[in-house]
C-alpha cells in the first residue's frame, strides 16, 4: 500500500504562475459560455451564438474548389512525390517557393503599391508567435511597448507573458472616430517614462482589431514620424490587410515607406498571417516581415522555436503561387464581407444601434453606450452579462480589449452562416425592443 | 524598390544581441563544410559524406505506402476534402482529439506497452525544441540552471538557455564508466551549482543518450528519481530517440521506472517527445510536452499557443498512427533497418581496429578515436577533425561540440544516406585510419608514453586507463572494442 508523503509543493516558474496568459478575462469567459451552449441551427436553436471569434468561414468554399482541381498541392494522395523531401525539411530559412508565393500574396493584397522581397519572410507559427518573437528581439524585460486602445486582447499574453515586456497604452476614443493621434502618443510615451519604463517600440494593428477599420495615411506618416523622432521600433501587424472590403482603402507601412524611398525603414516590421484572410488559423501560419538585416536573422535563428510545418507550407505554396487563384480568392473574399458587414450595420440599424464607421476585418464595433446605466466599466460587464445569458450572444466587451470608454462592444460576422446572423440580429432586434418599452 | 540601404545598428534587445543562439560553435562548421561540398555519388564523389545531422531517413517507404493507400487522411485529395474545412479551422491548444489519442498510443507502444499514457497529458509544441523551450518556461526563472550530463545534443545550449535565461550546469560523465550518470557526478554538478550561486531547478536528460547511442538502465533512472525527488528538484526526460532502439536492453520510459516507486513525487516528472528522428518527419514539427504535474501541464498548454501544431498534419498523423498494424510494422522494420546500419559500421570499423562505445539506440554512434590524436588534448582533437572533414571529407562530429569532458571521441551518424554512400564513408575512413596508423608507428611507443605524461587534460584516471587500456597491446586488436 502506498504510503501518502507529505511533499513540499515543489515551485514553478514565475511565468507559470502568473496570470499574464490573460485567460481570466470576460474575453474569454463568453467563450466558455459558448462552448458550454453552442446554438445550433437544428439541434439547439437557443443556443449561444457565438460572435466573440474573429474567424473567417466565409470564402472556404473557394479553397475547397482548388483542392479538388489541383492534383499537384494533393500530391500526396495520389503517388507522394516529394513526400521524403517534404518531411525532412526543417531550414528556417523555410521553403523558398513558399516565402515566394507569400512575398507574392502580400503584394497582391496591397494592389501591387508595395514589393516584397522573400529573403526578407520569416516564418513562424502563427502571427501569435511572430508578435511573441519580435518583442523577444526588440525589448528586454521591463522594457514597454506602446499600443494603441483598443487592442486585441491576446495581445496581452503574446507580448508580455515570457518576454516581461511591458504594454503602455495609447489612449483613442470616439471623439475622433478611435484615430491614434501625436497627442495620444506623446502622452503615453510620457506616461511610460514616468513609470521609468524604458519605450522600444510601437505596434499597430492595421487593419485595427477591433475597430474594423483600416488607419488614415495621415496617421501612418505620424505614426512613423514618431517612432523615428523616438528612436523606437514599429511594428505593423497587418493580419487582417487581406479583408478589406475595398482593396484601395487599405494602406499598408510598406507603402508608406516606399514613397519616403525606404528611408528609416530598419526600425519597421510587419506581421502577417493567413489565419483570418485565408481562414486558415488551423494550419498555424504567421510570417514576420522585417526591413532590418540584424531582426531577420535573429528572428529566422529564434522562428527554430515556431516553425511551420513542411507539410503545409508545401500547400500553401502551390496554392498561392496559382495567381489565378490567389487573385480570384481575394477579390471574391472581399466582396463576401462586405456584404456581410452590410447586412449586420443594416440589421444593427433598424435596431437602433449605431457602429463605428469601418471598412475591414471579421467584426463591426458596435457603440451600446447609450443603454448603459453608467458610463463606467462594471455597467459595460453587466450588460455584457445580460446580452451572454439572457439574448444568448456572444459578443466582446470593449474593456476586455482596453477601451478606455465604456460601452464598445466587438461584434463578429464572419464565423457563422448568413441563416445564423439573421438568427442573431433577430435576437438583438427583440432585445431592443424590449429595452424600449421598459 | 528594393530596400539596399545599409543598417544602422539598431538598438535590439540583449537576448537578440548575445551569442547563445550558439550558432557560432564548430558543430556547425562542419554543416557548412558539406553545404559547400556536398557528396553525390555521380556528380559530386569527392564531396563531403554528411554524417553529422542525425536524420532518420531509412523508413520512407513505409510512410509513403501508408500515404498512398489512405488518401483520406489528407484533406487535400477528393477523397479527404469535406474534411478541409473544420481542420483548418481547428486552432484549439488542446490539439484534435484523435491526434492526442493516438499519440498516447504510439508513446505507449514505444515503451513496449510498459505503461499507458493519458492522452488528456498530451500537449503539442513545435518539435522537441519547442517542447523542451517550454518546459524551461515552466519550471524555472531567468538566471536558475538545470543539470546537464554531458556529452549532451549542442542544440540543448540554444533551446534550455537563450530566451528563457536559465544556466546549464553539465554532470560530466566519463569514458571509464561508458559514460554512465553516477549519482557522485550529479552532486557534484550540485554542489558546484551551489558554490555558483545558482538556484538548481532541475536535472534535464535525453534517454536514449545523444549523442551516446544508449539507453539508460534500470538502476541509473531509479538514482536520477531518488536524486530529485531528495533535492525537490524537476527531472525533465528527453525520449525523442524511444523507438531507434534495435538492440537490447529495451527502451525503459521514466513514465515505467516511476510506476514502481511510491516515493516518487510525479509532479517533479515530465517528458519530452517528437516524431522527428523515430518516424523521420523533423519537417512536420510534431513535439510532445507531457507532464505528470498538473500545473505545469496546463501551462505548457497554455503556452503551446506559441508553437501549435499545423492541424493539416495533426490530422494526417492521426489517422497514420492509429493503425495498428501500420505502427507495429514500422517500428519492428524501423529497428530492424537501424541495426544492419549499425552492425555495418561498427564491423566495419572494428576490423581496422576503431571501437565505439557499445549502443542500441539512436541514429549515430559514438566513435573511440583516441589513439588516432597527436595530442590527447581538444587541440589534438580538433586538429583530427579538421583532417577528417577536409581531407577524409566526412563530417562527423568531435566530442567537444557535444560538451564532452574528454577529447578524442566523434559522433557518426548513419541514417541518413543511402546504402552506397554507406559502402563510401566506410572506405574513406578504413583508408584514412589505416594511413593515420602508419603515420604513428613511425612514432615509437616510447613517445606514445611520454605524450600521456603531458595531457592537458588533468585527469590522472584517464592516464592509468589509457596505460592498462588494451590500446597499448596492439591498435588492431579486437580487444580495442570497448566493454559493455
Amino acid at each position: 500500500m502506498a504510503i501518502e508523503i507529505e511533499q513540499p509543493r515543489v515551485g514553478l516558474s514565475k511565468v507559470a504562475v502568473s496570470k499574464t496568459h490573460g485567460e481570466d478575462s470576460p474575453y474569454f469567459a463568453g467563450w466558455k459560455a459558448y462552448d458550454e451552449n453552442p446554438y445550433h441551427e437544428t439541434s439547439n436553436q437557443s443556443g449561444v451564438i457565438q460572435m466573440g471569434l474573429a474567424e473567417n468561414q466565409v470564402s472556404f468554399d473557394l479553397l475547397e474548389k482548388y483542392l479538388e482541381e489541383h492534383s499537384e498541392a494533393s500530391s500526396w494522395g495520389k503517388g507522394a512525390p516529394g513526400f521524403r523531401e517534404n518531411a525532412l525539411f526543417q531550414d528556417y530559412h523555410g521553403l523558398k517557393s513558399f516565402r515566394q508565393a507569400m512575398a507574392n500574396f502580400m503584394e497582391q493584397i496591397r494592389g501591387g503599391r508595395a514589393k516584397f522581397d522573400p529573403d526578407r519572410i520569416v516564418l513562424t507559427a502563427g502571427a501569435t508567435a511572430a508578435n511573441e518573437l519580435l518583442t523577444f528581439i526588440l525589448a528586454d524585460p521591463g522594457d514597454a511597448l506602446l499600443i494603441p486602445t483598443p487592442y486585441y486582447p491576446g495581445f496581452d499574453r503574446d507580448l508580455r507573458w515570457r518576454t516581461g515586456v511591458n504594454i503602455v497604452p495609447i489612449h483613442c476614443d470616439s471623439s475622433n472616430n478611435f484615430q491614434i493621434t501625436p497627442e495620444a502618443m506623446e502622452a503615453a510615451y510620457q506616461s511610460a517614462e514616468s513609470m521609468n519604463l524604458k519605450v522600444r517600440g510601437i505596434l499597430i494593428t492595421n487593419p485595427s482589431n477591433p475597430l474594423g477599420a483600416t488607419i488614415q495615411r495621415s496617421a501612418l506618416e505620424q505614426i512613423l514620424d514618431f517612432a523615428v523622432n523616438k528612436n523606437i521600433h514599429l511594428v505593423s501587424d497587418e493580419i487582417y490587410s487581406g479583408s478589406t472590403f475595398s482593396s484601395s482603402e487599405f494602406i499598408s507601412i510598406a507603402e508608406i515607406l516606399e514613397t519616403r524611398g525606404y528611408k528609416d525603414a530598419e526600425r519597421v516590421h510587419i506581421v502577417y498571417s493567413l489565419s483570418k484572410d485565408l481562414g486558415l488559423p488551423g494550419f498555424r501560419v504567421g510570417t514576420i516581415y522585417s526591413y532590418n538585416d540584424q531582426v531577420v536573422t535573429t528572428a529566422r535563428r529564434m522562428s527554430s522555436f515556431t516553425l511551420i510545418s513542411s507539410q503545409t507550407q508545401h500547400l500553401l505554396a502551390c496554392m498561392l503561387s496559382n495567381k489565378e487563384f490567389s487573385e480570384n480568392y481575394i477579390k471574391t473574399n472581399r466582396e463576401r464581407l462586405s456584404k456581410r458587414y452590410d447586412m449586420i450595420i443594416k440589421g444593427l440599424k433598424k435596431a437602433g444601434i449605431e457602429c463605428l464607421k469601418g471598412n475591414a476585418g471579421l467584426f463591426c464595433w458596435m457603440n451600446l453606450s447609450p443603454l448603459l446605466e453608467k458610463p463606467t466599466r462594471e455597467s459595460e460587464l453587466a450588460l455584457w452579462k445580460v446580452i451572454l445569458n439572457e439574448v444568448k450572444l456572444n459578443i466582446s466587451p470593449g474593456s476586455s480589449c482596453h477601451c478606455s470608454e465604456p460601452g464598445w462592444f466587438r461584434v463578429c460576422f464572419a464565423n457563422m452562416s448568413e441563416q445564423t446572423l439573421e438568427i442573431a440580429l433577430e435576437r438583438i432586434h427583440k432585445f431592443m425592443e424590449q429595452r424600449k418599452r421598459n | 524598390m528594393e530596400f539596399k540601404r545599409k543598417n544602422k545598428t539598431q538598438l535590439l534587445s540583449k537576448i537578440a544581441t548575445n551569442d547563445r543562439h550558439g550558432e557560432n560553435s564548430p558543430y556547425f562548421d562542419g554543416w557548412k563544410a558539406y553545404d559547400n561540398n556536398p557528396f553525390h555519388p555521380t556528380q559530386n564523389p569527392n564531396g563531403v559524406i554528411q554524417m553529422g545531422l542525425a536524420e532518420n531517413k531509412l523508413c520512407f517507404d513505409l510512410i509513403k505506402k501508408w500515404i498512398m493507400e489512405n488518401p483520406d487522411a489528407s484533406i487535400c485529395t477528393a477523397e479527404g476534402v469535406d474534411k478541409f474545412k473544420d481542420v483548418a479551422i481547428f486552432q484549439d491548444y488542446h490539439g484534435l482529439k484523435e491526434f492526442r489519442e493516438a499519440i498516447a498510443k504510439f508513446m505507449g507502444r514505444v515503451g513496449g506497452n510498459k505503461v499507458t499514457f493519458d492522452a488528456n497529458r498530451i500537449v503539442m509544441s513545435s518539435g522537441a525544441t519547442g517542447a523542451n523551450e517550454t518546459i524551461m518556461f515552466c519550471l524555472a526563472d531567468p538566471g536558475d540552471a538545470f543539470l546537464l550530463p554531458s556529452p549532451y545534443y549542442p542544440g540543448f545550449a540554444r533551446d534550455l538557455r537563450w530566451r528563457t535565461g536559465l544556466e546549464i550546469v553539465p554532470v560530466d560523465c566519463k569514458s571509464s564508466n561508458n559514460f554512465r550518470i553516477t549519482r557522485a557526478a550529479m552532486e557534484d554538478a550540485y554542489e558546484k551549482a551551489q558554490k555558483w550561486n545558482l538556484n538548481v531547478k532541475g536535472i534535464i536528460i535525453a534517454n536514449p543518450s545523444n549523442p551516446l547511442g544508449t539507453t539508460l538502465d534500470i538502476e541509473t533512472m531509479r538514482s536520477l528519481v531518488a536524486f530529485v525527488n531528495e533535492k525537490n528538484i524537476h527531472l525533465v526526460c528527453d525520449e525523442i530517440y524511444a523507438a531507434t532502439v534495435f538492440d537490447s536492453p529495451r527502451f525503459v520510459s521514466v513514465a515505467e521506472v516511476i510506476q514502481d516507486m511510491d516515493c516518487c513525487n510525479r509532479d517533479l516528472i515530465h517528458i519530452v517527445y517528437s516524431l522527428s528522428k523515430d518516424m523521420g518527419i523533423p519537417g512536420f514539427r510534431v513535439g510532445i510536452v507531457y507532464s505528470f504535474n498538473d500545473d505545469v501541464m496546463l501551462c505548457a498548454r497554455k503556452m503551446s499557443s506559441f508553437g501549435l501544431v499545423s492541424s493539416q498534419t495533426q490530422y494526417l498523423l492521426a489517422s497514420m498512427l492509429s493503425d495498428d498494424g501500420f505502427v507495429g510494422n514500422f517500428l519492428r522494420e524501423s529497428s530492424k533497418r537501424l541495426a544492419k546500419r549499425h552492425y555495418v559500421f561498427t564491423k566495419g570499423l572494428e576490423q581496422v581496429g576503431i571501437s565505439c562505445l557499445t549502443s542500441n539506440a539512436g541514429l549515430f554512434f559514438w566513435m573511440d578515436m583516441r589513439q588516432l590524436l597527436k595530442e590527447q588534448s581538444f587541440k589534438g582533437e580538433i586538429e583530427l577533425w579538421r583532417v577528417i572533414l577536409n581531407e577524409v571529407k566526412l563530417n562527423v562530429s568531435p566530442s567537444s561540440s557535444f560538451q564532452c569532458s574528454e577529447p578524442g571521441w566523434f559522433r557518426v551518424c548513419f541514417a541518413n544516406m543511402d546504402d552506397k554512400t554507406v559502402e563510401v564513408a566506410l572506405n574513406r575512413i578504413r583508408a584514412f585510419v589505416l594511413d593515420r596508423e602508419n603515420q604513428e608507428s613511425n612514432r615509437s611507443k616510447r613517445c606514445w608514453r611520454k605524450k600521456h605524461l603531458r595531457l592537458s587534460f588533468s585527469s590522472t584516471r584517464l592516464y592509468d586507463e589509457t596505460i592498462m587500456s588494451p590500446c597499448m597491446i596492439s591498435p588492431h586488436s579486437p580487444l580495442v572494442r570497448a566493454k559493455t
